[in-house]
């Protein structure tokens, strides 16, 4: 797996005039930057800018480079750009193989297997025909992680992805995000409320107004 | 290429109804070089002057166009307002969908056969309450005012306002409204009055003022219950247009063009009644009483709306009935023998028709779902609202049907081109389009848009998301749409005719054609086939999605 290196340059958000967002920083292979804020201040527009589907009410200046390339032009499908949300997001007409084979690239040949042997290692050997709708929390949030990695990112944003997990399944699942997108070297975007993922993360922590 | 066929769909709402209003308007004055006319005179016109009784033929298009909207607007207000949450609530937004399907003129046939002095209703109450032995001497359907008309219009159009008011309702938070005038002390019926009303009425003034321009010149529901000597304007044209002697045709285009007249004075009266309501509501919430009127409001509105629904229920039962009777003689409430004659006799002449029907419903609604789709997709992918303005959607609406498809008729016969399907099909698309867009936007705008974002995360390409992702997800709406689409183009009968030249038979112009002559059992097997087809499609719309998702629980949250 190549390490690639993520670089917010210059990056302006601003709505009507209004400046929403500005930074300026470059995050490297397994690192986390943490960007906390209230409601409204423009966290979910920069992971939307990052992946390239900021809705065009909104103005931005700057640039988002993988490795020194440009990301500007190029359309939300082809940045290979993962995202998670709150919510797992699993597609609810496709079984639980079907949302992985979704995202693995069509180069690749043997699918069952890779889908087989990464359900295997997230603990859920088997699953493959599972309607997703009958996972309990813990796993969804981990079909939806093994869905990213297998779409073979090379950089990934968090969009407050434990928020609506309880206590306890919040923290095991927090070190199972963080611990996979660390060994696969990838560079990461937080975005939360909850200082304890701040901490977790252990990555530079931005605070936006 | 989506970009195109946005393009397409505002071009294809547009032109043809502008170009064929505008095109009505030449022959109107006598230029219509086919036929011989050469240069511009008002003798059309002085034609239809002269013509016996047109003051009576346009006081009934009017008051029909004033009166329909009226009454269906305070029925559904009325039920809003008294029934809202309540278990009749729910049981009636189920069937407004499989309401609105039922078509006009199988609903008219219907109601005709309910009213009529030998009909259900009549028998019912012969010769017990009535003394009748034999069937009154009563002009009760096609009666000289239109009163027959009117219900025949009020109780289809009632389900339509429903449906726009109920779609609408979201945009006006009722339940809060109601509450906060609760809280104030005011009585259920009257808070929904004085709160939610008001705010919903401009979200449904358009589908009002399509049900204005729909019943002041209906054709097909003035076939069969209107009035017939003279019978209404719009009928006029239609009888003037297809005579054989083509020199009417100059009347018929002047009629036409008093028709638009008429349906737009129709809504200039309707405006001038919302600036008096508009006062009066004013002085109403003013004067800041609380309960007064709740009774009767909340009484009209609980009982209104079941009986809208019992008379269509019953009109289905009269149909029903009449479709398998054998012998049946006044007063007797049902037949004394039963018979399947009358279907055996109908099938092979069904064939054709049936055909047709369903060819033209199929290619007109698959046209009009690629382009709906299209247009909300590339939509979505500008990332902002279409500019094209609700009103253009409502053009086929808003102008009658029998003016702009006239103009459209003269035009092909100026271009030389021969009646044929697919400008029939082009027809129903006018009229299958708007109602296909109404239908789908609202889902296809309000899916969550993360879904599309997490595939395009996952790499998928933009196709890739629409097909896989978008259209399964919103499989059930789509498909609705297409039963919509489907049912109003099942149920169309002017463009048919007209762009057809009468020698494209569907189900429902076979139907209207026997409103006269043919026999009360044969039209209610036609009409029985005529609104079976759009309730098939309503059940394939309801199940496919269920029977496909069975195992996929997550399915229904997205609906």
């Amino acid at each position: 797996m190549t390490t690639a290196q993520l670089e917010l340059q210059d990056v302006k958000i601003s709505i009507d005039g209004l400046p929403l967002v500005e930074i300026d920083c470059t995050i490297s292979g397994g690192e986390i930057l943490t960007v906390m804020g209230p409601s409204g201040s423009g966290k979910s527009s920069l992971l939307a800018y990052i992946a390239g589907f900021l809705p065009p009410v909104f103005e931005s200046t700057g640039k988002v480079c993988i490795d020194g390339n440009d990301l500007s032009d190029v359309p939300a499908q082809k940045r290979s750009i993962g995202l998670l949300f709150q919510d797992p997001m699993l597609f609810p007409h496709l079984s639980v193989a079907g949302n992985l084979r979704f995202g693995i690239s069509s180069r690749e040949k043997n699918k069952n297997k890779i889908i087989e042997t990464g359900l295997k290692d997230f603990q859920l050997a088997g699953f493959e025909d599972r309607d997703p709708q009958t996972l309990s929390g813990g796993q969804k949030s981990r079909v939806a992680l093994l869905r990213l990695l297998l779409s073979k990112p090379i950089a990934v944003l968090l969009d407050e992805p434990f928020a609506k997990l309880d206590t306890a399944l919040r923290r095991e699942q927090r070190k199972t995000v963080f611990d996979n997108l660390r060994n696969a070297k990838l560079p990461t975007v937080l975005v939360t409320h909850d200082h304890e993922d701040a901490e977790a993360a252990g990555g530079t922590v931005i605070e936006l107004v | 290429m989506l970009r195109w066929a946005s393009l397409t769909f505002v071009l294809l709402l547009a032109v043809p109804v502008l170009l064929g209003t505008a095109i009505s308007i030449l022959p109107a004055f006598g230029y219509l070089p086919a036929l011989g006319g050469n240069q511009l005179s008002l003798a059309p016109w002085l034609d239809l002057i002269s013509v016996p009784g047109l003051t009576h033929s346009l006081s009934i298009s009017l008051i029909a166009g004033i009166v329909t909207p009226l009454i269906s607007l305070i029925f559904v207000f009325l039920f809003l307002a008294s029934a809202s949450g309540s278990k009749l609530d729910n049981w009636i937004r189920r069937l407004v969908s499989p309401l609105l399907s039922l078509p006009h003129a199988a609903a008219a046939f219907g109601l005709a056969f309910l009213i009529a002095p030998s009909g259900l209703l009549s028998r019912w109450i012969s010769p017990g309450i009535s003394g009748w032995e034999r069937p009154p001497d009563l002009l009760i359907v096609n009666d000289t005012w239109g009163l027959s008309l009117l219900l025949g219009l009020i109780v289809k159009e009632i389900p339509f306002l429903l449906l726009m008011s109920l779609a609408a309702l979201g945009q006006v938070n009722p339940a809060e409204r109601v509450s906060m005038a609760r809280s104030l002390g005011y009585s259920p019926t009257i808070s929904w009055l004085k709160t939610v009303a008001p705010g919903l009425y401009p979200l449904i003034r358009l589908p009002l003022f399509a049900i204005i321009v729909f019943s002041s010149a209906t054709v097909d529901v003035a076939l069969i219950l209107g009035p017939n000597l003279p019978p209404t304007l719009s009928v006029m044209i239609l009888n003037w247009f297809n005579d054989p002697d083509l020199s009417y045709r100059f009347l018929a285009a002047a009629a036409a063009l008093l028709q638009l007249a008429v349906s737009l004075s129709a809504i200039g009266i309707w405006i001038v009644l919302e600036k008096f309501t508009a006062y009066l509501w004013h002085r109403w919430l003013n004067a800041g009483n609380r309960s007064s009127g709740e009774i009767l409001l909340y009484t009209i509105g609980r009982f209104g709306m079941p009986l809208v629904l019992l008379i269509t229920a019953a009109s289905l039962v009269a149909l029903s009935i009449n479709s398998f009777s054998g012998v049946w003689r006044f007063p007797a409430s049902i037949p004394s023998s039963w018979t399947v004659q009358h279907w055996a006799n109908a099938i092979p002449e069904l064939l054709i028709p049936l055909t047709n029907t369903l060819f033209i419903s199929l290619i007109a609604t698959a046209s009009a779902i690629v382009l709906v789709l299209s247009t909300l997709e590339y939509e979505h992918q500008q990332g902002k609202k279409s500019t094209m303005a609700i009103w253009l959607l409502y053009l086929p609406l808003l102008i009658p049907q029998v003016v702009f498809l006239f103009g459209l008729v003269v035009l092909s016969e100026l271009l030389q081109w021969q009646a044929n399907l697919a400008l029939v099909i082009f027809g129903h698309l006018l009229f299958v389009l708007p109602y296909v867009f109404l239908s789908l936007s609202g889902a296809y705008r309000h899916l969550d848009p993360r879904w599309i974002q997490v595939a395009s995360t996952l790499g998928a390409s933009r196709s890739k998301s629409f097909f896989k992702i978008r259209i399964p997800l919103l499989l059930a709406p789509c498909l609705t749409a297409i039963a919509l689409g489907m049912a109003i183009s099942i149920s169309l009968f002017l463009p048919t005719q007209l762009l057809g030249a009468g020698r494209i038979t569907t189900i429902t112009t076979e139907a209207i054609a026997m409103s006269s002559g043919g026999s009360r059992n044969q039209i209610a097997v036609w009409a029985i086939v005529q609104l079976l087809l759009p309730m098939l499609g309503f059940v394939a719309a309801l199940y496919i999605p269920r029977i496909l998702w069975r195992s996929r629980t997550g399915m229904k949250e997205i609906q």
